[in-house]
């Protein structure tokens, strides 16, 4: 195949809406850099509703860049390639536009907004969805059902409702929150940003039992994780390594075990060797 | 789901918030920056002051000898004074270019149907008699220097509360007046006070009787309508030994492209035991100076209670004082600044401690937006001899971008060796880690903005009644969408 061919090809691709075998969410080629720094290098990741991929690498291999690359955090630039998700070139789109399309990121450390309540808030995010659906907004009788429920599955009390979001939580509970809001957002898309070591095992299960209990046909789910502890809990059909700004290693769930056998050594090497 | 394709019309993001604001400013004009035909207008002083338009107010009012001498008295001191050069600019003021006695209406009616009917409808416009009718004790609606409407509810009058305007109070009360008129405020206290004591003009008076409890508001409405006018409004509220009250103001004015001032005198006195609240919902347009002398007196067990929002005018200076005279007595301040394009809110609260084991607090939030201006002034003071006293200062600024400013002067002066005094400040900018996790939730950068500011300053607006916080939020709302007036 001659250069000018291929190139071709790539705009075509580009251009072209939804086919068949391309995953609801695909990244491709995507470098990014922050204040000019390069941190990606080219990664490729695809990812598709009813899969659990999971993310792994060593420390600063561009694990949370990637993620909050993909919910369009604004300090991150991407310099080539580009982020397409169900067939829309969602690279330029700000967080918003790619929440109501149906991405959804849990974070690594949910900040908090002092003054606003857990239930104004999370009325707020749903008729700003339902809005997005042309819906009106959720009667206030309906949303305290739904709250409620959502509340009791995720193990968030009740009296939460009335506290002020993320303020004074611990760990544990904001991530109870993040995993409240995943049940009731109900993405299609959810990437959980899991790259520190200190979060305490509370914290890395309830994001599992989270990851589980929502897992299913209608939801994609990518878990960026530095160690494996969390995928005791969560089962990945696919796993992915990275490694300086770029996926190295792809496997089935048995490349996690490897990885906890062998650590991250091996994988440096062999990229080393390829470049 | 999918995403729509881009609307190219809003695409420049500076054309939609050019879009955002006329909007907003057709929104302000729509809701209150309309102005009345000043037909019918029984009085109007030519611009600019000097004795003769003083003496005329007096003759105008026939007021009693004392007042007559009081304004008077009052004018010299104005004249004398020099303009405060400490804090916003005021020199912009012209004092020759002002009217500053508008007569709209012969009298100050106690039914809606006898208002004229001009004013009536700027006042229907403004919502004011129903919410008189669902949640008010009383009402007072100023049009221009005077009152028009004064309503109080039967039940309230017979148990010895009165709820009238000044003018009112001092025709038929006038013992009581002035026994208290500028005890708490005297007439040169500063170029301002003495201005308002030398030309002052409506208001309210109000006593509430011994051990009587006044469940809902009084609300006094303000409403400045002609070009280049000063109102100079004067209130004095006394409630007597255990006794209670929560007295509500709220300002609007129309869009003019020419300065109004507006300059009003508040003095509360609480008796042993009572307690006042006196909240302020200020919109005024973007074209009015607001310099306002408020100060409260608590004597002992007394609480007072200062909620002073500040959304509106094109520079306000206001300080709420308190004065903890009696043993045991509680001051709070609660003070809400937001300044956009144009606008220097210039706010704070003053406390002092004069007696043993009294308490206060002072909690203070500023937003300044689109290069708007705020500085919080306060002083907090525990004088000799109030042993034991209590107090906690916090002030916060949010700055919404980097064009904005905010500056902090909180003075503390404190003589006891054992004053229990806290004091916190803070400034911080919206943060881009908290809009980045509201808008990753769904909710546009305007939304999330909003909803940061809402928090900011909800610990403020939960001590409003609903209805009164429902407006704020909403006027913050506005506010944070474009610039008002």
């Amino acid at each position: 195949m001659s250069p000018p061919r291929q190139a071709n090809l790539q705009t075509t691709n580009k251009k072209r809406k939804r086919t068949k075998n391309m995953a609801d969410l695909e990244i491709r080629n995507l470098h990014v850099s922050v204040e000019g720094k390069q941190i990606l290098r080219g990664l490729n990741l695809s990812v598709s509703k009813g899969e659990v991929h999971a993310l792994m690498g060593p420390n600063g291999s561009g694990k949370s860049t990637l993620a909050n690359t993909i919910m369009g955090h604004p300090a991150l630039e991407v310099t080539e390639g580009e982020i397409v998700f169900k067939g829309e070139d969602m690279t330029e789109a700000s967080p918003d536009e790619r929440s109501r399309a149906g991405l959804f990121m849990a974070f690594q450390y949910p900040v908090a907004i002092p003054g606003v309540t857990v239930a104004k808030y999370l009325r707020t995010i749903i008729n700003s969805h339902r809005e997005s659906r042309g819906q009106d907004e959720i009667k206030i009788k309906d949303f305290a059902k739904l709250a409620r429920e959502a509340m009791d599955l995720a193990e968030v009390p009740r009296e939460f409702s009335s506290r002020y979001l993320n303020d004074g939580f611990s760990g544990g509970e904001k991530k109870r929150m993040e995993m409240l809001q995943l049940g009731l957002l109900r993405p299609e898309m959810a990437v959980l940003d899991e790259t520190d070591s200190g979060l305490d095992i509370d914290a890395l299960r309830t994001v599992a039992e989270g990851v589980n209990r929502y897992a299913g046909p209608e939801m994609g789910v990518l878990i960026i994780t530095h160690y494996q502890r969390i995928l005791d809990h969560v089962k990945p059909d696919f796993v992915h390594v990275m490694f300086d700004g770029r996926i190295v290693k792809e496997g089935g769930a048995d490349l996690v075990g490897e990885l906890e056998a062998k650590g991250y050594d091996w994988i440096k090497q062999e990229a080393g060797a390829a470049a | 789901m999918s995403t729509p394709p881009p609307d190219t019309s809003t695409l420049d993001p500076k054309q939609a918030e050019r879009d955002a604001i006329r909007d907003v400013n057709a929104d302000y004009k729509e809701r209150f920056g309309f102005s009345d035909p000043e037909t019918g207008y029984a009085y109007k002083a030519p611009k600019g002051l000097n004795q003769g338009i003083v003496e005329s107010i007096s003759d105008y009012k026939q007021e009693p000898a004392w007042m007559r001498e009081f304004r008077l008295k009052s004018y010299r001191h104005f004249l004398e004074r020099p303009t405060p050069q400490w804090g916003a600019d005021l020199d912009q003021i012209n004092f020759d270019d002002i009217h500053y006695f508008v007569r709209a209406s012969e009298k100050a009616s106690r039914s809606w149907d006898e208002v004229p009917e001009d004013i009536k409808k700027t006042f229907d416009r403004l919502g004011i008699p129903e919410a008189e009718r669902k949640f008010l004790a009383g009402v007072g609606a100023q049009y221009e220097s005077e009152v028009v409407y004064h309503q109080v509810r039967e039940d309230l009058e017979q148990q010895g509360v009165i709820f009238v305007d000044m003018d009112t109070g001092l025709r038929e009360h006038e013992e009581l007046v002035r026994a208290h008129f500028a005890t708490v405020i005297p007439e040169n206290d500063n170029k301002l006070a003495a201005l308002n004591s030398a030309v002052w003009s409506g208001g309210s008076f109000v006593y509430v009787p011994k051990g009587v409890k006044v469940e809902l508001p009084l609300q006094a409405y303000f409403r400045i309508n002609t070009e280049n006018m000063g109102q100079f409004e004067r209130t004095l509220i006394i409630a007597d030994e255990d006794s209670e009250v929560h007295y509500i103001e709220g300002c609007t004015a129309p869009v003019y492209s020419t300065d109004s001032l507006h300059s009003a005198v508040v003095e509360l006195i609480a008796r042993p035991g009572a307690r006042i609240r006196y909240t302020t919902v200020q919109n005024w347009s973007q074209n009015v100076f607001n310099l306002v002398t408020k100060r409260a007196i608590a004597e002992e067990r007394a609480t007072v209670e200062w909620v002073d929002c500040n959304l509106g005018s094109k520079v306000t200076m206001k300080y709420p004082a308190i004065y903890l005279m009696g043993e045991g007595a509680h001051g709070e301040i609660l003070s809400i600044a937001f300044a956009g394009a144009g606008q220097h809110q210039d706010a704070g609260g003053k406390i002092i401690h004069a007696a043993p084991r009294t308490t206060s607090s002072i909690f203070a939030k500023s937003i300044s937006k689109d290069g708007g201006r705020s500085t919080y002034r306060g002083l907090l003071e525990v004088a000799k001899g109030a042993t034991q006293a209590r107090s906690k200062v916090v002030c916060d600024a949010l700055l919404l971008d980097p064009e904005s400013r905010s500056d902090t002067y909180p003075t503390i002066r404190i003589d006891p060796p054992d004053a229990n005094v806290g004091h916190e400040a803070s400034v911080s900018k919206i943060g881009a880690e908290q809009l980045f996790y509201l808008q990753s939730r769904g909710l546009d950068e305007e939304e999330a903005s909003k909803m940061i500011v809402n928090g900011f300053i909800e610990p403020v607006v939960k001590e409003l009644p609903m209805e009164y916080a429902v407006e704020l939020n909403r006027l913050i709302e506005l506010q944070m969408e474009g610039s008002i007036g």
